[in-house]
């Protein structure tokens, strides 16, 4: 199968890889996927409070080099973006940015979910400090 | 807390050592490399020597005839058999199918029964699926963890409709041999057929029609640095006399089993391979199980849960399947570019589903999608060896940086407790 210059990019390159304080209430994280399917992503984001602005995002994938590079692909385009402008990110963007072939658009699928999955567990997060409690899990709340 | 981890970049890779050429090719299980005596063999069949070895009025035919009939004797002598028991045909899918669907066909009336395992190729269990299609009543015996199958559980499934049992020699994904000279014993006291798949085996491990019970066997010569689309189907004459129907009708060739102008310069390089197989086998099977260990021993000396896939005792000698824990094949392959091996992850078959061999081992999944198939041939020197464990090695170590899921067990996360949300 032949890559895309960006896929090979993303994957020689990631950016953004590594984790963010899954406890902190300004960190929400999403994993979704699962190993048995052969993608897994983390992806986190920190917000900050007062500007809904996403300040950081960071990811950590299981998967092929196309889940790779959407998920990275998707840290670098939530960055500076506000929450409710990270929503408007679709799939088809990221399908058409890394050129991916139609075998690997559920890589781009993923990195969607994933990105709305960390939002929505930061918003729970946000609305329901009554229940603080940190998951024993990786902190996830994921899919929808 | 925030965590970076810096990409290897290509800079920082294991330089190839002097006299490596790239890309490097261990993948010898897919195809060989044709040796070059095999090239210098088969080519005065193409121009000058091109004769149709079906012409008997004229000296290019007959020229053509003695290289075929050659080829023949050379490929009987490796496996026990005699020249006329060998009939060629386009390589091991069409034997395969000539094989099953020819004693279906001819032994209708005695039964409707057949027997194969579940981690047969494809050229076997569709060829199967087929003759369901068409009434017949095919058993898929499991197989045990190591990869091979029960005798017990043969020995119940045959029945007294049973007419064929097709049982491969040495699986193309984990190399493992199953044992058909016991499954050839068994098959000739109950009085059933015995065809064998033994594509990857034939050269590479001593196997004897005679000794080892076998009525029928697929061969090909592209998986011993022979050319492609060259291969032969041995049909046993005597004790007992296994008559197949044909699948390809026309002029009688091959005494009527396979129709078809034969091609002669493979025929001629399916021969010489199989006489270079004979004369170096003990000696190139020892070599090949001593860079496999090394390839085994040097990469598991650095990296923690690597596994083995299949036993390693009955396995071909340049086979090794291993699987690499929370890291997916495909991405592993993009990151040693200049190897050639293949994986059992979804991602690099057309169907999105991993390996069923490996999944009829009992082998998760998520283990199914981080396996690396290496086939070690001929060619293959140990300096390749060393520097493709260590390219492994690296970029598994990279990508478990870059893996939630090794993330996780570090933190002593069981993920096999974890709810995952799939899409």
């Amino acid at each position: 199968m032949a890559y895309s210059d960006k896929v090979l990019d993303h994957y020689s390159n990631p950016r953004n890889v590594g984790s963010l304080d899954k406890n902190s209430q300004n960190v929400g994280t999403g994993l979704v996927g699962a190993p048995e399917c052969g993608d897994v992503m983390k992806l986190q984001i920190k917000v900050n409070p007062e500007t809904q602005v996403i300040e950081d995002a960071k990811f950590k994938t299981f998967g092929c080099g196309s889940a790779i590079a959407s998920s990275s692909l998707a840290t670098e385009w939530v960055k500076g973006k506000t929450v409710e402008e990270a929503l408007e990110i679709k799939n088809t963007e990221i399908v058409k940015e890394l050129s991916l072939p139609p075998v690997k658009i559920h890589c781009s699928v993923l990195a969607e979910d994933a990105i709305r999955a960390a939002i929505h567990d930061w918003k729970k997060k946000k609305n329901g400090s009554a229940e603080q409690k940190a998951p024993a899990t990786a902190g996830s709340q994921a899919g929808h | 807390m925030s965590t970076d981890i810096k990409a290897l970049t290509q800079e920082q890779r294991t330089p190839a050592p002097d006299g490596i050429k790239l890309p490097i090719y261990m993948d010898n299980h897919a195809t060989t490399p044709m040796d070059p005596r095999v090239l210098e063999a088969m080519l005065p069949y193409f121009m000058e020597k091109f004769g149709n070895a079906a012409s008997r009025n004229h000296p290019f035919g007959w020229t053509a005839e003695e290289a075929v009939e050659e080829a023949r004797e050379q490929i009987a002598k490796l496996i026990g058999a005699t020249a006329k028991e060998v009939i060629f045909t386009s390589g091991a899918t069409e034997s395969d199918n000539l094989a099953i669907k020819g004693v279906a066909e001819m032994y209708r009336e005695k039964g409707n029964h057949i027997i194969t395992a579940v981690t047969e190729h494809k050229a076997v269990l569709d060829t199967c699926k087929r003759l369901e299609k068409y009434g017949y009543r095919v058993t898929y015996l499991p197989v045990q963890k190591d990869g091979l199958v029960d005798l017990e559980d043969l020995k119940r499934a045959i029945d007294d409709k049973t007419i064929l049992v097709t049982i491969m020699a040495a699986n193309n994904e984990i190399g493992v041999l199953q044992p058909w000279a016991q499954i050839g014993k068994i098959c000739r006291e109950r009085g059933v057929l015995f065809h064998t798949d033994a594509v990857q085996a034939v050269g590479k491990v001593p196997i004897d029609v005679n000794k080892d019970n076998i009525d029928l066997m697929s061969i090909t010569a592209h998986k011993i640095y022979g050319p492609k689309g060259a291969g032969a189907l041995y049909v046993r004459r005597k004790n007992p006399r296994v008559q197949i129907s044909a699948i390809i009708d026309g002029g009688g060739h091959e005494r009527g089993m396979r129709s078809g102008t034969l091609n002669v310069p493979g025929i001629v390089g399916l021969g010489k391979a199989t006489a270079l197989a004979k004369e170096e086998m003990a000696q190139e099977g020892a070599r090949l199980g001593g860079l496999r260990d090394r390839l085994r021993e040097r990469i598991m000396a650095r990296l923690d849960e690597v596994y083995i896939n299949g036993s390693m005792e009955h396995r071909l000698p340049g086979n090794l399947n291993l699987s690499f824990a929370y890291v997916e094949g495909e991405s592993l392959l993009m990151g040693i570019n200049d190897v050639a091996v293949s994986s059992g992850s979804a991602c690099t078959s057309a169907t999105l589903e991993p390996s069923y061999v490996l999944k009829a081992l009992g082998t998760g999944d998520d283990l199914a999608h981080s396996s690396i198939r290496f086939g070690i041939g001929r060619f293959n020197t140990e300096a390749e060896v060393d520097y493709v464990a260590d390219r492994v090695c690296e970029t598994v170590e990279r990508l478990r940086e870059l893996s939630p899921l090794y993330e996780m067990a570090k933190e002593g996360i069981n993920l096999k407790d974890v709810k995952w949300a799939a899409e």
